[in-house]
């Protein structure tokens, strides 16, 4: 530690002192955008959140983000059903029972890579094209929830691999060795330990679909109600803050929305952080 | 079980299987009947006049994403080189969070912000002496897309600053270098293609974002040059997201939308393949331990 100040406090030439402001200033220079970011969204919106947003029915009078908050909920419960067991499933597949090296494998982390970088606007196009017209579903909440579970999938997937290939090969070892086959491996030992990873994994996954809005505009309608069904078009809070904001007559309300927005966000972000943390003290 | 997580490997798959095959059959005889030429270089985009041509909404995502790079790259590689190697602990503890929440702020959220502070900022500098009608243009889409960059850039460049061995820094520190010079002559040069790869997924990044460039970037379908940047663009993604809420069913002008869908989508299969090559040769050097050959899986396949 000694050694490492000494190397700090060397003499340095005029060059050292430019790139000493470089990494210094820009760095600082990061952290103050995103608080100037979350910063004046908060001081804009807060004297704006009243009790009146968040009442149960939405008017042109009372622009009220219930309906909007509760198809939110909604829709990041049914995406999930329908992602996490795919993701999970297919991680195990990868991480615990495909034979090394094969070509399905690399077929399965070519097409997850590729779906990983794909624009959530084309998957929007898509969502429109497959579920909405070809499948008849119309711009409907089974819809979005289908196109966001696609767009989800290779994040859920990913994360779910890394916790389990983190799981020391001692645990499988001991397991086998006790007697246990491969699914009770997997099922009693593998899985429990990897929890906290994939559940780590998952929180992400729900604000990707909080925060999502181009992969919707086309799949889930824009009627602002609590959803009756399946069927049923809706609108989520990110989306509500769009329609807000292109009013220019709603901005109060807009900066109030995107408050709640963005506490639902930073609160996912952080219990998926912690989640983390613990999960990598506990392997250690 | 097998059978159940082989099943479900597939899905991913087919989602990519259905997506290509949906996108191309219904984009492509659009394409074939604007035809390709006059729909990939044509310069005019009328819809009511049934004339179907995206090169300004081309060139509209390379001049927006270039000028994202161009702003976004130089502070994200420094931060990242701040992150890895001169950041105090205590700032760190800090910072990283933050960054990842930067990733984490919805498009919307920085669209608002970018309408909201952004376009009266360049309004109130620019408007005047460039006689500009509003603050929308391609200057506040690059500079919202070089904040929306940032976090991807600097943790993927972080990730693979961290992974250049210690070895070479204290190398250098012994020859008399100043921590700075190390840092910016020995460690930055040994990570160049994981940096580049971080430079070439904030190019996937700005180019397929939608929301946040619609609503700050003017959405005016006209041929623009590289100059005229405070002037209102239109790129590939807002083409679509502006236009195919009202288009009908069936039409040229739906398939034309879709087959917008179609160059994208092929413009990110190749900046895909192109971070996948990049990102490759880096991992194979530095995580050797990964690749040791791991005993309880084969000693089960046995």
């Amino acid at each position: 530690m000694i050694q490492n100040a000494m190397i700090l406090l060397r003499r340095k030439k005029p060059m050292d002192w430019v790139r000493f402001l470089l990494m210094w200033g820009c760095g600082l220079a990061t952290g103050a955008v995103l608080l100037y970011l979350v910063g004046f969204i908060v001081v804009k919106g807060v004297p704006h959140l009243t009790p009146s947003l968040f009442a149960v029915e939405y008017t042109t009078e009372n622009q009220s983000l219930f309906p909007a908050l509760v198809t939110t909920l909604l829709m990041v419960v049914l995406t999930l059903l329908i992602a996490v067991p795919f993701g999970v499933f297919t991680a195990i597949y990868l991480v615990e029972y495909a034979p090394r090296g094969s070509r399905l494998v690399r077929v399965i982390r070519m097409t997850t890579e590729t779906l990983a970088g794909i624009p959530s606007i084309v998957f929007g196009l898509f969502g429109y094209i497959f579920f909405a017209s070809w499948l008849g579903w119309g711009k409907s909440i089974l819809t979005g929830c289908c196109t966001l579970a696609i767009m989800i999938l290779p994040l859920i997937m990913r994360t779910t691999e890394e916790s389990l290939k983190s799981i020391p090969d001692t645990y499988r070892e001991g397991a086998f060795g006790l007697g246990a086959g491969r699914l009770r491996t997997v099922g009693r030992v593998i899985l429990p330990s990897a929890m906290p990873g994939i559940f780590a994994g998952i929180i992400l996954a729900v604000g990707r679909i909080v925060g999502e809005t181009a992969a919707l505009i086309f799949t889930i309608g824009s009627v602002i109600k609590i959803p009756e069904n399946l069927f049923s078009q809706g609108r989520t809070l990110a989306l509500h803050v769009l329609q807000l904001s292109s009013q220019g007559h709603n901005r109060n309300e807009a900066y109030a929305t995107a408050v709640v927005l963005l506490i639902v966000v930073i609160g996912i972000n952080m219990l998926s952080e912690t989640i983390e943390r613990r999960f990598a003290n506990k392997l250690k | 079980m097998r059978g159940v997580f082989l099943v479900a490997a597939l899905a991913s798959v087919l989602a990519v299987a259905l997506i290509c095959l949906f996108l191309f059959a219904q984009g492509f005889p659009a394409i074939m009947e604007i035809g390709p030429l006059k729909f990939l270089f044509g310069t005019e985009w009328k819809p009511k006049q049934d004339i179907f041509g995206i090169l300004p909404m081309i060139l509209g995502s390379v001049y927006v994403t270039g000028g994202a790079i161009l702003l976004g790259v130089p502070i994200g590689l420094f931060t990242a080189l701040f992150m890895a190697k001169s950041c105090p602990k205590p700032l760190y503890r800090f910072l990283k969070p933050a960054i990842n929440l930067m990733a984490g702020v919805p498009s919307v959220i920085y669209g608002f912000f970018g309408m909201m502070v952004l376009v009266p900022a360049i309004f109130e500098l620019f408007g005047k002496r460039f006689d500009m009608m509003s603050g929308d243009s391609m200057l506040a889409a690059s500079i919202l897309l070089a904040m929306m960059i940032l976090p991807t850039v600097i943790n993927i460049a972080e990730t693979n600053l961290r992974s250049v061995p210690q070895e070479l820094y204290e190398g250098a520190v012994a020859l008399g270098a100043s921590h700075e010079r190390a840092v910016f002559k020995v460690i930055l040069p040994a990570a160049r293609s994981g940096v580049m790869a971080a430079v070439v997924l904030g190019v996937g990044r700005a180019i397929g974002e939608t929301m946040a460039v619609k609503m700050v970037a003017g959405n005016q379908a006209v041929l623009r040059l590289p100059h005229e940047f405070l002037k209102g663009v239109r790129t590939l993604t807002t083409n679509i997201v502006t236009e195919m809420g009202y288009v009908e069913h069936g039409s040229l002008h739906n398939g034309a939308l879709i087959a917008t869908g179609v160059v994208l989508f092929v413009f990110i299969l190749i900046i895909n393949m192109l971070f996948s090559v990049l990102n490759r040769d880096l991992p194979r050097r530095r995580r050797g331990k990964e690749n040791a050959p791991n005993l309880s899986k084969e000693g089960a396949a046995l």
